[in-house]
């Protein structure tokens, strides 16, 4: 077994600094556990929330948890009290009855549908599908200069097993009627103030019914989904990111123009530009909605910094040492998933894992040879997608903090 | 109701058969939870009471901790984005307030 310890220099580094800015005005914790993200501000309490195991809190109210990473390399499937969980508005009913839970569809719609759960269950045909799901903002707080939001390290994601209805099976009962542009819809959730603006999302009718892939699911890895994450039901838009994902889904209507709200035409937007980048001086550039998601690749088994013992050399000093990761794209699928340990000047082909669906984290594995007591090295993955995206050593830079993809780097001394 | 709920299982794994998806997971009718209270609050500086009051509301302290270090620009780019886009109802003359009070906190030059 491999043995990797936390050499947590530059992590810690970032964090003393983030408290010493913090002056006069230092968090307390309560004595509860936490981690230190690797960023400056980057401490957070570790909690476990209801239905939940101990996870990072970004915010209590409204609630937004991330993943500990090293949940990602004990399955290609993300647990459900694992999963992480991100509300806007701290406006979320704390009890969801099955009794009156209700989905309106209604709008440009020939008959308007106001639908039980157990009706969704009985009445459309149940799909399976594993997807992942990312929030748009993941690793914003890693994001150089810094920008404001959640500032998520690279747990903002996970990957499960959805089950549910299609979408367009819902619609198709509903019926379209002519003149629909989107579908414009809303959960439970909504803002403390009655002025506050709901959050809703809106989709273009053409993409909703041409998806075979979009549900409403009721059910997550075999079991009801926790309510942070959206219990009865919420929207899958696979490839998508998830603010898409409407959780407690409870109302859609087909509109005949563009939704114009908060949501769609302020918040969740990223440059029109090549690669959704901006240079952070630049205002006045056009925006669109933030739509699929951008190829990504992460070692699971090794953390930047750590320094690996325990290791047994063979002949020459030399020792194998495996590399696990995960690999996901806005679904394309994983075509290939590239090692390095020279910091990305030589690759060498990982093997690819259990193919779960074009969706879904793509398993990869590399074996590194190493040579006991050569000191530090810069392990590297790079993806590449079947729609021929390539991960770089640059990202996108944006002010949202959104479609952060470059080529990961961790350094490690053996 | 409960007789009635069975039943509906009973039918789905029959229908679930047929379609070649797995049977139907029969839903809990209810499911409630409560958050645990904030790990974090707005520790001490200037205009502490004006902060609770106001930014309290919506949201507890988390957010403006976990920020990078802003400028008061950034800051009070920030607390009019709460007014202008989710409606606070700050006050004119709480704005600095509000900024002096993340400048301590949280500020950079």
């Amino acid at each position: 077994m491999l043995h990797t310890r936390r050499r947590f220099v530059m992590a810690a580094a970032a964090g003393m600094a983030g408290l010493m800015t913090a002056g006069a005005g230092a968090e307390e914790y309560r004595g509860t556990a936490s981690v230190d993200l690797p960023m400056t501000n980057g401490r957070r309490p570790l909690v476990a929330y209801p239905q939940k195991q101990p996870m990072i809190v970004q915010s209590n109210r409204p609630p937004i948890l991330e993943t500990p990473f090293s949940v990602f390399d004990k399955s290609d499937i993300t647990p459900n009290d694992y999963f992480f969980v991100r509300w806007h508005e701290a406006g979320i009913p704390m009890e969801v009855d099955l009794s009156t839970f209700r989905l309106n569809v209604h709008g440009l719609v020939k008959n308007a549908l106001t639908l039980t759960v157990d009706q969704l269950q009985k009445e459309f045909e149940p799909v399976e599908i594993v997807a992942v799901d990312q929030c748009s903002g993941n690793s914003r707080g890693l994001f150089l200069p810094r920008v404001p939001g959640g500032e998520w390290a690279n747990g903002g994601m996970g990957n499960a097993r959805w089950k549910g209805v299609r979408l367009k099976d819902v619609l198709a009962k509903a019926g379209i009627a002519s003149g629909a542009k989107q579908m414009s819809y809303h959960g439970l959730d909504h803002g403390v103030l009655p002025a506050t603006p709901r959050f809703r999302k809106a989709l273009d009718i053409e993409m909703v019914m041409g998806h075979p892939d979009m549900l409403i699911a009721y059910e997550m890895n075999g079991e009801p989904l926790p309510l942070l994450n959206g219990f009865p039901i919420r929207l899958i838009v696979p490839g998508w990111f998830a603010t898409y994902w409407v959780k407690m889904l409870a109302d859609i209507e087909i509109i005949d123009h563009i939704d114009n709200n908060f949501w769609m035409a302020t918040a969740y937007r990223i440059p029109d530009t090549p690669g959704g980048s901006v240079a952070p001086t630049q205002t006045g550039f056009k925006t669109i909605p933030i739509n699929r998601m951008v190829v990504r690749s992460f070692i699971t088994n090794i953390e930047d910094g750590a320094f690996i013992s325990g290791l047994a050399a063979g002949t020459g000093g030399a020792v194998g040492v495996s590399v696990r990761g995960i690999a996901f794209d806005g679904g394309s699928g994983i075509k290939k998933v590239e090692f390095s340990a020279d910091g990305g000047q030589t690759w060498s082909d990982a093997t690819l894992g259990t193919d779960l669906g074009k969706y879904s984290f793509r398993r990869w594995t590399a074996t590194w040879t190493a040579r006991v007591g050569s000191g530090t090295h810069t392990l590297a993955c790079r993806a590449t997608a079947n729609d021929g995206q390539q991960q770089g050593f640059t990202t996108a830079w944006n002010p949202g903090g959104y479609l952060k993809n470059n080529i990961e780097l961790y350094k490690v001394s053996v | 109701m409960m007789r009635a709920a069975g039943l509906g299982f009973a039918l789905l794994l029959v229908a679930g058969a047929a379609l070649g998806a797995s049977a139907q997971t029969k839903l809990p009718n209810k499911v409630s939870i409560q958050i645990p209270p904030p790990e974090r609050t707005f520790g001490p500086g200037p205009n502490q009471n004006v902060v609770m009051a106001n930014c309290l509301v919506c949201h507890n302290a988390d957010y403006p901790y976990n920020q990078g270090p802003m400028t008061r620009a950034q800051w009070t780019a920030e607390v009019n984005k709460m007014r202008g886009a989710y409606k606070a109802n700050i006050s004119d003359a709480d704005v600095p307030k509000i900024v002096d009070y993340l400048m301590t906190i949280n500020g950079k030059p």
